[in-house]
């Protein structure tokens, strides 16, 4: 009835690195931990009062020893830091060219958004030997987005972008686990991964999911659609108006803003820009630009920044403001 | 060899006035300032509150043996186990040997007739009854959601529990630890009898200073922290909210600030106590004392730096995380140290295999696997994994409960004949601490495992995942082993104390002024001030005679007026 199972399937490229590196550490612990505990037994028998053995000289104060028993496990400690760092500097690093794809926690359920529009809930999927990066944030508060078999999480973070990425290594459905706190139904935010083969997965892809119908706009599109209806091109055009900077080529760029540092506009950036404007004002301008908080949801924030992120390599468009395009996306929020 | 045999000039001891018959009115235990009083007041009052905490974890434990729980909704879960962390956490580990015996022993330790100040001493313990009955009231009127560690933004915009009014009770209890802690500091460096010099004190007493320097530094810091979310929660000002316009990982940093020092605040007294234990049923000098009263500084001062590593997957810099990690992976080691100096204590000792000894052996075991788990968690790469699952959970109760409460017992049956002139059944003693030793690992190994399969710490539903089912009743099984252990000692100390036979002054043969002294000690402590002509454990003088003789070589010494 029951199984012992001692460790979880390793389905990612680091899941393989992580069990190396703990089986180290195990192999460690038990080099010091067992010697210890069975010395201090045999000390405590072997010593008993009572028992005729040499106690002759018993010291007291033995500087030499007391250093090797000092800088021992300070070396092998520096090792496993090494190795372990090295591990998660690459972990931190997500490949130039991984598969984006966005996800939004919330109390107590998981919102994936895939760049081309389509949108699943609780479920990700992803195919098996290509590098996925996930751009997290939460609507509430923290969450974690936890992956036991690929052996990897990261805090999801209300107001800040978090990444994660990594790299499956073998079809199969996986565990999605909500691994931070987040209140009444934290043991039930819980999804699975969705490990396919490239084809099947473009194919589910270009289907539009199973999950959720499809929505036959992509992110950029959504994003766009966004940009006409709120009118940002009012201010923003092609080039820097007096009324606001413009967006083209922004992406990458540092800005310079009116306190005098400079801010590299990035994902969070071109976020906070978006939700909160008067928080950094672009040097030579005065907060004119709304704060869109109350308004975005954090799936537009994403749509309009993919959208956003597009304005450096395509042409300026007409600085035309066609009439409301489309409604914001009803969205299966 | 027993040395419990009454001798007949301590007969009369029952009748002699000492600090618990001096008067018998409620009155006269809850206005005295008698550190020992107190300490005995601590004593009872913690030991409630540990059994609260204690019945909190068996409903958690019981609703964890079935994938889909067993009683509890959702709710009343998070609830169990937030009770549960904030009475250990608060009003148990923090408190419990700076507060029972640091209060009682100190003193006598360093040759003082009471703390600096007794007032404030006195005051301390309403303070942590007041934090307490607060907390207490918290849990009843429908109780407290947030976990122990009450991150923000759940705990101050979300949480539907009386949050503010256990934050109340924690900051309150803050208070009396930095009470506790300044009264320790000044009597350490102000009340030391002559002779008592730096380092002829007992290694007990350099533990306990060292956390009071954490207590006082790293209190106030919570205290704010806490009192910050009780803020945001009430009166809507952003401070860790993003939709108030704050920082929402700010919180964590502020609350680690203190929460990882709190940790040795938990396990350093712990370290004292074993000192004390091993020199004395070792009937040798601890190996390497000034290695060992520097670590614990060496841990204290460290400690305050490292709080990053319950961090690494917050989104904090990469660099940052490196840093944190590798300064977790140097703090290590002077505990490393402490076990080998421990070691080699025990190495050609005259070892006397008595309860207290038993449970020094038995937190060297379950602290080295507890000390040398933490790794993992200090290491990047096997963190990102392991971080806030089960891994954790088992992690710190090696250490917490491995460590801490070990010491907890260890210190309790090491001082109780002190404490209350009675010794208790070792036989009896010795069992409850095998059955917390076997319903210790039986509980908690297991939870290694769990975490490693990826079962996050805080779930109760895992129905999606049955392989852990097994694990979790291993460990609720050890559960109930452990709790016998626990409740076993209630019986034989309360029983000592009418039907034990009387301890005498110095039943374990050890050297520590509060030895010399009555037990149960009179209201000042000493007839006379004792002047400290030796090292701390100088067992060196009665290496060579047989254990009983050094007995009578000690108590007359004592009798002779405490010069030793
Ligand atoms: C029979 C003994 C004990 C058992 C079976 C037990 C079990 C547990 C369990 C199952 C959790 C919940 C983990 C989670 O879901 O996060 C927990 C958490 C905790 N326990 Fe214990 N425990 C025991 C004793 C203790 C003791 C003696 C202490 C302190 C001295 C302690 C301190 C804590 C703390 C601080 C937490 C964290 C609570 C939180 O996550 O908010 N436990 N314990
Ligand atoms: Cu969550």
């Amino acid at each position: 009835m029951f199984n012992f199972p001692l460790r979880p399937e390793a389905a990612s490229t680091f899941a393989g690195q992580h069990d190396l590196l703990f089986g180290i550490l195990t192999v460690l612990t038990i080099v010091f931990s067992v010697p210890v505990m069975i010395l201090a037994i045999i000390f405590a028998v072997r010593f008993r009062a009572g028992n005729k053995v040499d106690r002759s000289r018993p010291s007291h104060e033995n500087l030499k020893l007391e250093l090797t028993w000092t800088i021992i496990p300070l070396l092998l400690a520096l090792a496993v830091f090494g190795y372990s760092a090295k591990l998660f500097v690459d972990l931190r690093k997500p490949p130039k060219d991984a598969m984006e794809i966005f996800v939004i926690g919330k109390q107590w359920m998981w919102h994936i958004q895939h760049p081309n529009g389509v949108r699943e809930n609780n479920e990700l999927h992803v195919p098996v030997g290509v590098p996925v990066k996930l751009t997290m944030i939460s609507q509430d508060v923290i969450h974690a987005f936890y992956i036991p078999e690929f052996r990897t999480q990261y805090m999801v973070v209300p107001d800040k972008y978090t990444q994660l990425w990594f790299q499956a290594t073998k079809e199969g459905e996986y565990m999605i686990l909500c691994n931070q706190y987040c209140g009444t139904q934290h043991s039930e935010m819980v999804g699975k991964v969705i490990v396919q083969r490239p084809d099947e997965f473009q194919k589910w892809l270009a289907d539009g999911g199973r999950s959720m119908r499809p929505k036959d706009r992509t992110m950029v599109e959504s994003g766009e659609d966004l940009y006409k209806l709120y009118n940002c091109a009012n201010c923003h055009g092609d080039v820097d108006t007096p009324r606001g900077p413009s967006l083209y080529g922004l992406f990458g760029k540092r800005q310079q803003m009116t306190d005098g540092t400079t801010v590299l506009a990035d994902d969070e950036y071109l976020r906070e820009s978006l939700l909160k404007a008067e928080k950094k004002l672009v040097a030579g301008y005065i907060a004119t630009m709304p704060n869109y908080e109350q308004e975005l949801s954090e799936e537009q924030a994403l749509q309009l920044i993919a959208y956003m992120k597009t304005l450096g390599v395509q042409k300026p468009a007409a600085p035309a403001a066609p009439a409301a395009a489309t409604t914001p996306q009803e969205g299966n929020r | 060899m027993s040395a419990t045999a009454a001798r007949p000039e301590e007969l009369d001891d029952a009748t002699r006035p000492n600090y618990l018959n001096v008067s018998h009115t409620i009155k006269s235990w809850l206005l005295t300032q008698d550190h020992k009083r107190i300490a005995v007041l601590y004593l009872v009052s913690i030991s409630f509150f540990f059994l609260l905490g204690g019945l909190a974890a068996s409903m958690i434990r019981l609703e964890l043996t079935s994938p889909r729980g067993v009683m509890l909704e959702s709710e009343t879960y998070n609830k169990m186990f937030s009770a549960h962390g904030i009475i250990m956490v608060f009003l148990f580990l923090v408190p419990s040997i700076p507060a029972t015996f640091g209060n009682f022993a100190l003193p006598m330790m360093i040759g003082a007739k009471d703390l600096a100040f007794p007032r404030l001493n006195l005051l301390s313990w309403y303070l942590y009854m007041i934090g307490g009955g607060l907390i207490l009231a918290a849990l009843l009127m429908g109780g407290v959601d947030t976990g122990w560690t009450f991150y923000t933004p759940y705990s101050s915009m979300y949480s539907s529990g009386h949050v503010v009014l256990a934050i109340v009770g924690v900051f309150i209890a803050g208070f009396s630890s930095i009470f506790t802690g300044l009264n320790f500091i000044a009597t350490v460096h102000k009340m030391r009898a002559p002779g008592m010099t730096w380092f002829r004190m007992p290694l007990f007493v350099w533990a306990m200073y060292a956390t009071s320097v954490i207590i006082v530094l790293g209190t106030p810091v919570v205290a704010i922290t806490l009192a910050l979310v009780a803020v945001e929660a009430t009166m809507g000002v952003g401070i860790f909210s993003p939709a108030l316009g704050g920082d929402p990982v700010l919180f964590q940093h502020m609350f680690w600030f203190y929460s990882h020092p709190a940790v040795y605040i938990m396990i350093l007294p712990s370290m004292g106590v074993m000192s004390e234990l091993i020199a004395c049923f070792s009937r040798k000098r601890i190996f390497g004392y000034h290695f060992v009263a520097f670590s614990s500084l060496a841990i204290a001062g460290l400690g305050f730096i490292v709080w990053g590593h319950h961090m690494f997957t917050s989104g904090q810099s990469t660099f940052q995380s490196l840093v944190f990690s590798l300064i977790s992976f140097v703090v290590a080691v002077p505990s490393a140290v402490k076990t080998f100096n421990w070691m080699a204590t025990i190495y050609k000792g005259n070892v006397d295999l008595r309860s207290p000894m038993i449970f020094a052996l038995g937190f060297l075991g379950l602290f080295v696997v507890g000390g040398l788990t933490g790794l993992y968690l200090a290491s990047l790469a096997t963190d990102v994994h392991l971080q806030a699952t089960y891994f954790v959970v088992a992690h710190f109760h090696y250490i917490m409960v491995g460590g801490a409460m070990m010491g907890f017992l260890g210190a309790l049956h090491y001082w109780w004949p002190k404490m209350t002139g009675k010794m208790y059944s070792d036989n009896w003693a010795k069992i409850g601490a095998a059955l917390v030793f076997v319903g210790f690992n039986l509980t908690f190994f297991p939870q290694f495992i769990l975490g490693y399969l990826g079962m996050p710490r805080r779930y109760h539903y895992y129905d999606f995942a049955p392989q852990w089912q097994a694990y979790n009743i291993m460990s609720s099984a050890g559960a109930s082993v452990l709790a016998l252990g626990y409740i076993l000692p209630a019986f034989y100390l309360l029983h000592s104390l009418k039907y034990g036979k009387p301890a005498g002054r110095n039943p374990w043969g050890a050297v520590g002024l509060e030895w010399q002294t009555e037990s149960p000690p009179d209201t000042h402590n000493f007839h006379e001030i004792p002047i400290v002509t030796h090292e701390a454990y100088d067992y060196a003088a009665v290496d060579e005679i047989e254990h009983a003789q050094a007995q009578e070589v000690m108590k007359k010494e004592a009798h002779m007026g405490s010069d030793e």
